[in-house]
């Protein structure tokens, strides 16, 4: 049920809208605070944080591009009309393919038979031909397509470039969804617990420890046996074991906030604890929520990596780099080796990775005040 | 010594909940017989079928309350008490698969994964200190520059790739190592030499970072100015005195990382064919194993808990200013 709603182009549209939306607004709104301009100006003066921010918007176009799909009618190849429903006329649509698939249609249509290395003119594997004159030899055939495969071919004979151009958009759900189902729960247990106190502070804190003593691998390992594989699974276990952190740190700050003059002020003049915490609270411990976020990022496109070589975390047939990897396994233990498809994943997953790292770093140095203070 | 009791009275509730969470996850959420179906083929499957393999591993009994057995029988004949509660006190059950018995294949796994863990472990915090010691003695140079560069590096670079090409590298093109597996004894050495510098590798990047703020932190005190206004040598003030007070942060996070090194190494018992606790959690996993997967998510949880009483116990002794109340 689950995995049918994801897959169908009309929610993955719809996310796709919604979640721009929600960055847009929030970018908007942070701009017209002195505090987060003054952060952003300092993020920007160091020249590897704002090369890391390029890079890392590109991926983004990349992965939204990749979500954004539309169905298209059906073209006989041989007349190149349109292919008409029998009885009712209406032209027959295809399952639908993203925006970058159309682009990455003149690298990815160009299929071959099997592995070829990069930029190769012939076959990376050999077959037995028979010649004219009766002689029998092992020959690496001509490719379909020599030398215009930039990474070369898999197993199956598909481009390696378009695959890692392809899991760009499964890294970026694996930090990005995550996150978002990960800040409410944080924000929310953290602010009851931190401001009410009492036993609202004592269930959530049972809660925290009780998730937390469950080593994290071994939890997801537990949740996606239960839920099966899959990417929307995978966020959602991931993202049950990775909300205890923030939360304890929401809830301290709260706690430190909740005794601030200005907020004892603003209950001495009436004002109602969720406007307190809504209006005085949350937009003073922000800072922290973006700092734990940006860092963790990058340890989630790892995990993936990781658990999908557990068989833990996406389908087989998912196009990622942990599958990608998974796949290079076997590739090198022959002889000679395949090496085009893991150092793709690995170039491409470095490429998010190292500026995501970077960036992060640059962004904790900007907002965390107990650096800047120093 | 009050404190002491109290932490381990509030120790009890804590693990009896993480056994009713475990449970709840793996047979509420879960039921025996969607396991059962699952493990002999959805379609495959007769209810006959479905019964007779609950009845081989005890599953065809009610959750919580039985009400065809008499007297302490109605609470002892439930899954919650024979799978569950047992736990409590080390009775892990069979095995879902194989039908061997959990509790002595754990034991004759733990040493392996010890000799594994145990040494990245010494390993890495001995490279991780003494780096960021020397890195954080010559701060804003270009060697600290550099390392700082290359830590970053280090920690966005995914661990299956240091495995697999480090397997290939020394194991089949250089032959240094033995591509994978395990012998006890003299031999194990040889077999372990990859995996732990592999290990140490992956931990590096961000266990250099973690104590050079830790180290500089330390290094702002007033402490530090009086030694070296007194006339002390540099590597006398640095690992002498800011060692020994940044020790404390660092000491009271090993008794929980020392307890969970039994749980092994998943990914590099995996890859290396040690027969160890992370190699016989990711077979489970691969053979969806619910019997052996529960029993390792309670003991970690259990071993997690112990290590915080640890922990708790072990301010007082590392930090004499801390006085428990």
């Amino acid at each position: 049920m689950l995995q049918s709603f994801f897959n169908s182009w009309v929610t993955q549209n719809l996310i796709t809208m919604a979640i721009i939306a929600v960055v847009m607004v929030a970018a908007v709104m942070m701009s017209r605070r002195e505090y987060w301009r003054v952060a952003a100006r300092e993020v920007c003066q160091k020249r590897a944080a704002r090369f890391s921010f390029v890079i890392l918007c590109i991926y983004a176009v990349v992965a939204l591009l990749d979500s954004i799909g539309w169905r298209r009618p059906v073209v006989d190849a041989s007349t190149g009309k349109t292919v008409l429903h029998a009885s009712t006329g209406k032209p027959i649509l295809d399952h639908g393919a993203s925006a970058l698939d159309y682009i990455l249609k003149p690298i990815s249509s160009k299929k071959e038979t099997t592995y070829s290395a990069p930029l190769a003119e012939r076959q990376f594997t050999t077959v037995i031909e028979r010649a004219e004159d009766g002689s029998v030899a092992r020959v690496h055939k001509a490719l379909n397509y020599p030398c215009q495969h930039l990474l070369g071919t898999d197993i199956i004979g598909a481009d390696v470039l378009a695959l890692s151009l392809k899991s760009i958009r499964t890294g970026l759900i694996i930090g990005f969804l995550t996150t978002l189902i990960v800040i409410p729960f944080a924000l929310f247990f953290g602010l009851c617990a931190g401001y009410y106190g009492g036993w609202a502070d004592d269930i959530v804190q049972y809660l925290c420890t009780l998730i937390s003593s469950i080593p994290s691998v071994l939890l997801i390992a537990a949740l996606m046996l239960i839920s099966g594989r899959g990417l929307p699974q995978l966020c959602m276990a991931v993202a049950l074991t990775s909300w205890t952190g923030l939360c304890r740190l929401v809830r301290g700050e709260a706690i430190h906030l909740r005794e601030m003059e200005y907020v004892q002020a603003a209950r001495a003049l009436g004002v109602s604890s969720w406007r307190i915490i809504v209006r005085h609270i949350l937009p003073n411990l922000l800072h922290l929520v973006l700092i734990n976020l940006v860092l963790k990022f990058s340890g989630l496109v790892l995990a993936e990596a990781t658990l999908t070589y557990l068989g833990l975390g996406v389908s087989a047939e998912t196009i990622s780099w942990g599958t990608m990897i998974n796949d290079a396994r076997s590739e090198l233990t022959r002889d000679p080796i395949i090496w085009w498809k893991l150092t793709s994943a690995f170039v491409f997953m470095l490429g998010l990775v190292l500026p995501a790292n970077i960036f992060g770093d640059a962004v904790r140095d900007a907002l965390d005040p107990r650096l800047r203070t120093q | 010594m009050h404190y002491i009791i109290r932490r381990v009275l509030y120790f009890i509730p804590t693990l009896f909940s993480v056994n009713l969470f475990v449970f709840m996850l793996f047979f509420v959420v879960n039921t025996p017989d969607h396991i059962a179906k699952q493990a002999l083929g959805e379609k495959a499957s007769t209810p006959e079928m479905v019964q007779r393999w609950k009845e081989a591993r005890g599953y065809a009994l009610p959750l919580f309350f039985n009400r065809d057995s008499k007297g302490m029988g109605c609470l002892r004949d439930t899954i919650f008490y024979q799978k569950s509660l047992k736990m409590l006190w080390g009775d892990f059950g069979v095995s879902d698969m194989t039908l061997q018995p959990i509790g002595p294949e754990i034991l004759r796994r733990i040493p392996p994964s010890l000799c594994l863990t145990f040494s990245v472990f010494l390993a890495s915090l001995f490279f991780n200190i003494v780096i960021a010691m020397l890195v954080s003695a010559n701060r804003n140079s270009h060697y600290d520059f550099g390392v700082q560069l290359a830590c970053v590096f280090l920690m966005s670079v995914s661990s299956l790739i240091y495995i697999i090409t480090a397997q290939y590298l020394f194991g089949k093109v250089l032959h240094v190592v033995p591509v994978s597996g395990f012998l006890p004894g003299k031999e194990m050495f040889r077999f372990l030499v990859l995996p732990v510098a592999i290990g140490i590798l992956g931990n590096l990047g961000s266990g250099v970072r973690f104590y050079r703020t830790l180290f500089l932190e330390e290094m702002g005190r007033d402490y530090v100015r009086t030694a070296r206004a007194k006339g002390l040598p540099e590597g006398k003030v640095l690992f002498v005195h800011v060692l020994k007070n940044a020790l404390i942060p660092i000491l009271t996070n090993v008794p929980v990382q020392l307890l969970m090194l039994i749980m092994g190494s998943l990914l590099l018992e995996n890859f290396f064919s040690i027969p160890g606790m992370g190699g016989y959690t990711i077979s489970a996993i691969n053979a969806q194993d619910f019997a052996v997967v529960r029993t390792m998510v309670f003991l970690g949880s259990f071993l997690y808990m112990v290590g915080l009483v640890l922990t708790d116990l072990s301010y007082c002794l590392v930090d004499p200013r801390v006085k428990l109340v």
